[in-house]
């Protein structure tokens, strides 16, 4: 069997060459992540089996069922995929501008940089109802905001005759204590305050998701994705490093800056619904590269499909295993992330 | 280095610890509640149980004095610190102290419901000192052994793993949230003289091992071959430091919570006054860090009137540039 297969479309104006390796990984994910979905579809304190929950989403179930899993699980679950897709393409994208394996968005304090945005836009656009006095559509752009002037700020302190990447991380991990201090801050002065949601949210929890939140981040994800997949090309060439980028012809500073920016605008929307879902950025690329090598056009797809499995196991565990308390999926990741943080910096012990 | 001669530098530390008296004076009588001078006197000469004497005996007295106590040891463990790793960015709450006293604490209240003082107290040294060990150990593996960068990076890591740990039991368990959180904003403020009585005698301890040692620490941070040539046990003057940093570390979480940013500011700080001999620079740091916490604290009570900020916000505040500064530096001593 050869390693590429090609597809020509429209007499070889349209052409792709597809990994076959890299192919069946993406499949095999693709139906692991069908599989997770009706098991979560299925989970929680009115058990399905996967097959029935199949069943009840085609419209086969009595309409209490069909209120569960429509009105309550379904726009949850969507979320979760949404916003794992959108932290691991992130973090894929960071982890080849930066050229570093350890620039998770969490770590260099991007994701701070959303958190402090949206405690920020809930404090000043809310009333003494702790209603909001502005559409709530406008929350991701608060994060994505929050986020890109923290990516800026770290490219600006970071950068000193070029960028070395683990000035990088450092500077990151300053910013990352600063915005917690911020969000800390935020939180004491606005309603959110009150609500002991805050304390979960910044954990990182797609708790109490409904379908108008769906309906905001779908879009917004699916548009930057496919920004993400006709820029993979010069995804490829940013990893080989500045001087093969800039000898190959590639403009290489606009390139990263709207690369960066691509990247913040995932990070913000994923952020705005979810809180601060830790390490997703930062373990899905890594597991997707190892599986199927680091060219972006394999890369990306599979590190996509990995971060939702990812957010979708963390969120149907913490909803179901300790019932009747709920753990935000962040927990999860986090104690699942940092530790394999750890083990990637014990593996670059001798770089 | 600003000051150079002995007699110079102990002149310095004179007008500090002035400083540092001024400071707690100015925390007692600032705040919501504004206090003269004639009624503080009065409370201590001539105490009428008035609102106002209440409260400089009850709050504002307790408060001053733990934010020096606290501010001294953090400044003090930071100093410790940055010269057993010998690294610039090195600091309690950098190398996951404070998230491993914090998470001790928290597992103790909640699944061995201990609330004892002097228990929390030691559970809070066991915490920072397992926390500690990990970050000293993932810091150094590898064959250009410890680095800034690494033991940086390993910190981050642990402090972010015994921070979501800690969050998934306080989520878990919301009673036990509202008994801690309290505590773990990283304040010093509403805390009993009690509280500040039962840690001190740990802190003494950490603080007398340090001037003790000081001299010693001046031979290791020529380097661990140079110091063994000259006939250290470098082993054993670590081992020192390192229970004298756990002392006054684990004490400083056990009364104030986690408290950023001080360990790593002041050491900069007083070496760019005092210099490299670590005789000055352990007292110095001393004095230094209660300025600059008494500093914030009172900064605290006036940013968001009539709430108050917990003062280890203010700290991040204004410790993250200061460290940002160090990092593009390359880590470099001052």
């Amino acid at each position: 069997m050869r390693k590429y297969a090609s597809v020509r479309a429209f007499r070889d104006r349209i052409s792709f060459l597809i990994d076959r390796k890299a192919f069946l990984y993406t499949v095999i994910f693709l139906l692991f992540l069908g599989v997770v979905f009706l098991i979560s579809v299925g989970m929680g304190e009115q058990l399905f089996s996967p097959w029935k929950a199949f069943n009840i989403m085609l419209g086969n179930g009595s309409s209490f069922e069909s209120l569960i899993v429509q009105s309550f699980r379904m726009p949850r679950i969507l979320i979760s995929i949404l916003v794992g897709i959108s932290l691991a393409v992130a973090g894929a994208i960071l982890q080849a501008i930066l050229r570093n394996p350890l620039a998770s968005p969490d770590v260099i304090g991007i994701t701070g940089g959303a958190s402090v945005a949206v405690v920020l836009f809930l404090a000043i656009f809310s009333n003494e109802s702790n209603a909001l006095t502005v559409s709530i559509h406008w929350m991701p752009l608060a994060a994505f905001i929050g986020a890109t002037i923290v990516a800026i700020l770290l490219y600006l302190l970071a950068w000193k005759n070029g960028l070395s990447s683990f000035r990088l991380v450092l500077v990151g991990i300053g910013l990352w204590a600063l915005t917690k201090a911020l969000t800390n801050l935020f939180m004491i002065i606005g309603p959110i305050h009150q609500a002991a949601q805050a304390n979960v949210w910044i954990t990182g929890s797609v708790y109490g998701s409904n379908w108008s939140n769906v309906q905001i981040l779908a879009p917004i994800t699916i548009v930057l994705l496919l920004i993400a997949f006709i820029m993979t090309r010069h995804l490829n060439i940013q990893e080989l490093g500045e001087d093969i980028a800039l000898g190959v012809g590639a403009r290489l500073e606009r390139q990263r800056f709207s690369l960066l920016l691509l990247s913040t605008g995932l990070i913000g929307s994923a952020v705005a619904f979810a809180g601060g879902i830790g390490f997703v950025g930062l373990m899905a690329p890594h597991i997707a590269r190892k599986l199927v090598g680091s060219s972006f056009g394999n890369l990306l797809p599979l590190s996509a499909i990995i971060g939702a499995v990812l957010v979708l196991l963390a969120d149907t565990i913490g909803r179901t295993v300790f019932l009747p308390i709920e753990v935000p999926a962040g927990v999860f990741t986090a104690a699942i992330g940092a530790p394999y943080f750890i083990y990637l910096l014990y593996r670059q012990r001798n770089a | 280095m600003v000051l150079h001669s002995n007699k110079s530098k102990l002149v310095g530390l004179i007008i500090g610890v002035l400083f540092l008296i001024l400071f707690n004076f100015l925390s007692i009588i600032l705040g919501y509640t504004n206090i003269t001078i004639q009624t503080v006197i009065d409370a201590f000469t001539n105490f009428n149980g008035s609102n106002e004497h209440i409260i400089i005996q009850d709050v504002r007295l307790p408060r001053a004095l733990i934010a020096t106590a606290v501010g001294a040891s953090l400044g003090i463990a930071g100093a410790l610190l940055q010269a057993l790793t010998r690294n610039p960015l090195a600091s309690p709450d950098i190398l996951g102290f404070n998230a491993g006293a914090s998470f001790a604490i928290v597992v103790a209240l909640m699944l061995f419901s201990v609330t004892s003082l002097q228990a929390t107290t030691w559970i809070a040294f066991g915490g920072a000192t397992i926390a500690g060990l990990l970050v000293y150990f993932l810091g150094s593996i590898g064959r250009d052994g410890m680095t800034p960068i690494k033991m940086t990076l390993a910190g981050a890591a642990i402090a972010a793993l015994f921070a979501s740990l800690t969050q998934g039991l306080l989520v878990m368990d919301e009673s036990a949230l509202e008994q801690v959180l309290f505590w773990m904003a990283g304040s010093v403020q509403g805390r009993k003289l009690e509280i500040l009585l039962a840690v001190l005698p740990y802190l003494a301890i950490g603080i007398v091992i340090a001037i003790t040692i000081s001299n010693k620490i001046n031979i290791l941070t020529m380097g661990e071959d140079v110091a063994k040539g000259l006939g250290q046990r470098t082993m054993f003057v670590k081992l020192i430091t390192g229970l004298s940093v756990i002392l006054l570390a684990g004490g400083s979480v056990a009364i104030a919570g986690p408290i950023g940013f001080i360990g790593i500011v002041v050491p900069h700080v007083v070496k760019s006054i005092a210099g490299n001999d670590y005789r000055w620079i352990i007292p110095y740091s001393g004095v230094v860090g209660g300025i600059l916490l008494l500093m914030a604290d009172i900064g605290a009570r006036y940013v968001l009137m009539p709430e108050e900020v917990p003062v280890g916000i203010m700290t991040a505040i204004i410790g993250t540039p200061f460290f940002i500064y160090i990092a593009r530096k390359g880590g470099k001593l001052a």
